[in-house]
């Protein structure tokens, strides 16, 4: 590596303290379980179950509504007791299969491959496709498109993305901690299906004990370099990590694949594992439960579609200074106003802030032009002129300014002295024009 | 299921905001001047703690009574409306009457800021639109310079000139003749032992209180270093009369109002650009003006007039010097 590292960004105070230490630890087994039936991005599942039927724990609930998509499956056994419309993190509704679990973990036949390192590419990539991968640090892209890019644009790097530059999140890194050896053959199975030589593992430098166990289980694997990067949101911002290690800039409106690079999450790398070695579909995932307004923050192994409610009593509850509770990372994450929503295989994890650690909620005043946010933009864009044209309106002069290149990574809000809502406005400014 | 007291915020992202405040800046500034006021206020007496003093709190009254006869939200606590009169009165000869801090404190506060839109949508830096307003309104009173005493002798000080002015008027020769040799002259230009206004004659308390602003990231090196670069490359080059490359960039950087304009002044976030290549052309557009005003202009300084010259030119500057956007190829 050793590249240049992209301009911008912003220094936040990590908290990750909070659980870094805490290894991870399988959550109670729920109740039941809310499966939504759209849990990524693109075309939403069918439903393949009907009422009162039976499933076994891994058995396909839901399957793919189109090739951007992602079959979805049970995350444990028992009797499905709903099928309908329910309530998401981002609060939207989606229709979701509701599952009464009988507590006996009774698993569906998967199919086992101890030498899956021999299967050919597209049978792993039938595995991946089967197991109903997405993108886990957020995005929840589906893993499949990104590992079928089109004939004239062939790859040749895969980067796993150990950054997890959000603040306060430690799920990544503690499984970095916990299973080194899985992740990198989830990065060899990646690389084989995409036929490339080379592989990154990129960690931010605030993790050193991540970087060397990574590094101790990478020694002597031919083509993986596991590269310390210095610590600065949003290094784990696909653009971003690109940068720092391969130097390319993915130009404005193109993906990284234009770049010849496919980029992977820590976890998304460790469910590729599970899905090519056991025939494990992706129906359980660490989910971080912290900040200071959780009694006793936690890493948990959780079920997909276990309620955020149950996890937080898992966690001793929310103190009473709780004021704000986050789906994700503080940075980019979603606020939610209900904590009956299921978790799904994009959660990262569940911050509960208090007062002190929502700085300014309240008033906003005029920007003072001081080129904070300016600084701050990891996309060079120039945010305050954003911000202004879309606070009055103009939203095609916000266009001018490259509103479409801004991928609302809050850097911007977070360093600006006047509380400026930045990121709001350009979301609304965006809702108002066409890219 | 109840696990909630209270009901939860929800908002947009970023759910975590840094701790610096636009009010935390203004203060921050205005305490960076402290050095540099206690030097004035030994020099020139409690005369020069009244002066200033006055001008603060016309300054935050102005404010106060705009925005209450308006009905619009009270934001003298924000600290701006302390910073353009602790600016101003900074920016005043010594001995000026009461009435002029209370008129300049108007015009900078409600004519330069509050008309325009209240803090962030002014063109000029307010303070500076007060002092031009006196210096053209009331062209004696805002020339009468007295000598700085150390004596706490304020009423019956006597009168003098600006080491500019002496510059302007007499030469080189004749200024250093008055304080001795050159390096004397140097040393009491550094703390500040001469004629000038308020609050910029102590270059080095005033630097004292630059470095704590650049330290902690309120200011940046942009402007003034190509504010002071450019003015002393142009006083080195055609500082001196009959030959060039015989000017002393040292004696322009320390006298006049070259290093509170630098650093306090032309830094004003409002009203100079807020990208960095763009800060850059800005400060050599004021240290080239000021250069100019000074060696071939009617008066003997010209920060003031180079400072809101380019004021004019920020916003255009900043539409000129667009930030590099990320993966976009250099042309
Ligand atoms: S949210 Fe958008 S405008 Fe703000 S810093 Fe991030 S990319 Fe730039
Ligand atoms: S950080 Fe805020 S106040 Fe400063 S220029 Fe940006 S929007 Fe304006």
């Amino acid at each position: 590596m050793g590249s240049a590292l992209f301009r911008g960004g912003i220094h936040p105070p990590d908290k990750k303290e909070l659980s870094a230490d805490k290894p991870i630890t399988e959550a109670r087994p729920p109740q039941r379980v809310v499966i939504p039936l759209s849990q990524h991005l693109g075309a939403p599942c069918k439903s393949i179950v009907a009422i009162d039927q039976k499933v076994k724990k891994g058995e396909m609930v839901g399957e793919a509504g189109g090739f951007v998509s992602a079959p979805v499956h049970a995350s444990v056994s028992g009797k499905v007791i709903a099928i309908g419309e329910f309530p998401n993190a981002m609060g939207r509704i989606i229709m979701s299969v509701v599952i009464e679990n009988d507590m006996k973990e009774e698993w569906a036949i998967l199919r086992d491959s101890p030498d899956y390192m021999k299967l050919p590419p597209d049978e792993l990539k039938e595995k991946i496709k089967e197991a109903g991968i997405v993108g886990m640090g957020g995005a929840a892209f589906p893993t499949l498109v990104k590992l079928s890019p089109p004939k004239e644009k062939p790859i040749d790097t895969v980067i796993l993305n150990g950054s997890e530059c959000e603040p306060y999140l430690t799920g990544d890194y503690r499984l970095m901690l916990e299973k080194p050896v899985e992740i990198l053959e989830g990065l060899k199975i990646l690389m084989k299906v995409l036929g490339v030589t080379r592989g990154f593992v990129g960690i931010e430098d605030n993790k050193p004990l991540a970087v060397k166990a990574m590094k101790e289980a990478a020694e002597g694997q031919a083509g993986i370099e596991v590269c310390g990067l210095p610590t600065k949101y949003p290094q784990g911002a696909e653009k971003m990590l690109i940068k720092s290690i391969t130097g390319r800039e993915v130009p404005p409106k193109a993906l990284p694949m234009d770049v010849r690079v496919v980029v992977q999450n820590i976890g998304t790398s460790f469910a590729v594992y599970e899905a090519a070695r056991y025939g494990k579909p992706l129906i359980d995932r660490v989910v971080t439960v912290t900040g200071d307004g959780v009694r006793e923050p936690k890493n948990l192994l959780v079920k997909i579609g276990t309620l955020v409610s149950h996890l937080i009593e898992e966690c001793g509850g929310l103190k009473d200074e709780a004021l704000k509770v986050i789906s994700g990372g503080p940075m980019m994450g979603f606020a939610i106003s209900a904590l009956d929503v299921p978790v799904t295989k994009g959660t990262s994890g569940i911050v509960a802030l208090t007062e002190g650690e929502i700085a300014h909620a309240g008033d906003f005043s005029p920007c003072i032009r001081c080129g904070r946010c300016i600084d701050a933009c990891p996309m060079g864009l120039m945010p305050s002129m954003l911000s202004v044209y879309a606070e009055k309106g103009f939203y095609e002069g916000a266009k001018e300014y490259n509103l479409f290149d801004c991928f609302e990574c809050g850097s911007c809000a977070f360093v600006c002295p006047s509380k400026r809502p930045i990121v709001q406005l350009i979301r609304v400014a965006k809702s108002q024009v066409k890219p | 299921m109840e696990i909630t007291k209270r009901p939860l915020i929800v908002s947009v992202s970023p759910h975590i905001k840094s701790e610096e405040t636009t009010s935390r800046i203004m203060w921050s500034v205005s305490a960076s001047l402290l050095p540099a006021m206690v030097m004035s206020a030994y020099f020139f007496g409690p005369r020069a703690l009244f002066t200033v003093g006055l001008c603060i709190a016309a300054s935050v009254l102005s404010e106060y009574l705009f925005q209450t006869a308006l009905k619009k939200k009270i934001t003298v606590n924000d600290g701006s409306a302390f910073l353009t009169g602790l600016l101003l009165g900074m920016n005043l000869p010594p001995s000026v009457p009461f009435y002029i801090p209370v008129i300049g404190s108007f015009v900078a506060v409600i004519i330069t800021k509050q008309i325009f839109g209240g803090l962030g949508f002014n063109i000029f830096n307010p303070a500076l639109i007060g002092r031009a307003f006196l210096l053209i309104s009331f062209p004696r009173l805002m020339t009468i310079w007295t000598e700085p005493s150390a004596a706490f002798i304020a009423l019956d000080a006597r009168t003098t000139a600006t080491p500019l002015g002496i510059l302007k008027e007499e030469g080189q020769a004749r200024l250093i003749e008055l304080f001795g040799d050159k390096l004397h002259l140097y040393a009491q230009l550094l703390i500040g032992h001469r004629a000038g206004s308020l609050g910029e004659t102590s270059a080095i308390a005033l630097l004292i209180g630059a470095a704590f602003l650049l330290y902690r990231g309120y200011i940046t090196w942009h402007i003034p270093l190509s504010f002071l670069g450019t003015s002393a490359l142009i006083a080195w080059v055609f500082g001196a009369q009959g030959a060039l490359f015989a000017g002393d960039p040292v004696l322009h950087l320390l006298s006049g109002g070259m290093i509170l304009g630098a650093f306090f002044m032309a830094t004003d976030y409002v009203t100079s650009p807020s990208v960095k290549n763009g800060q850059i052309i800005f400060g050599i557009g004021c240290g080239f003006l000021t250069m100019l005003i000074r060696l071939k202009g009617g008066f003997p300084e010209g920060v003031m007039f180079a400072i809101l010259i380019m004021n004019c030119f920020a916003p255009l500057i900043d539409r000129g010097f667009k930030s590099k956007i990320f993966g976009l190829k250099k042309k």
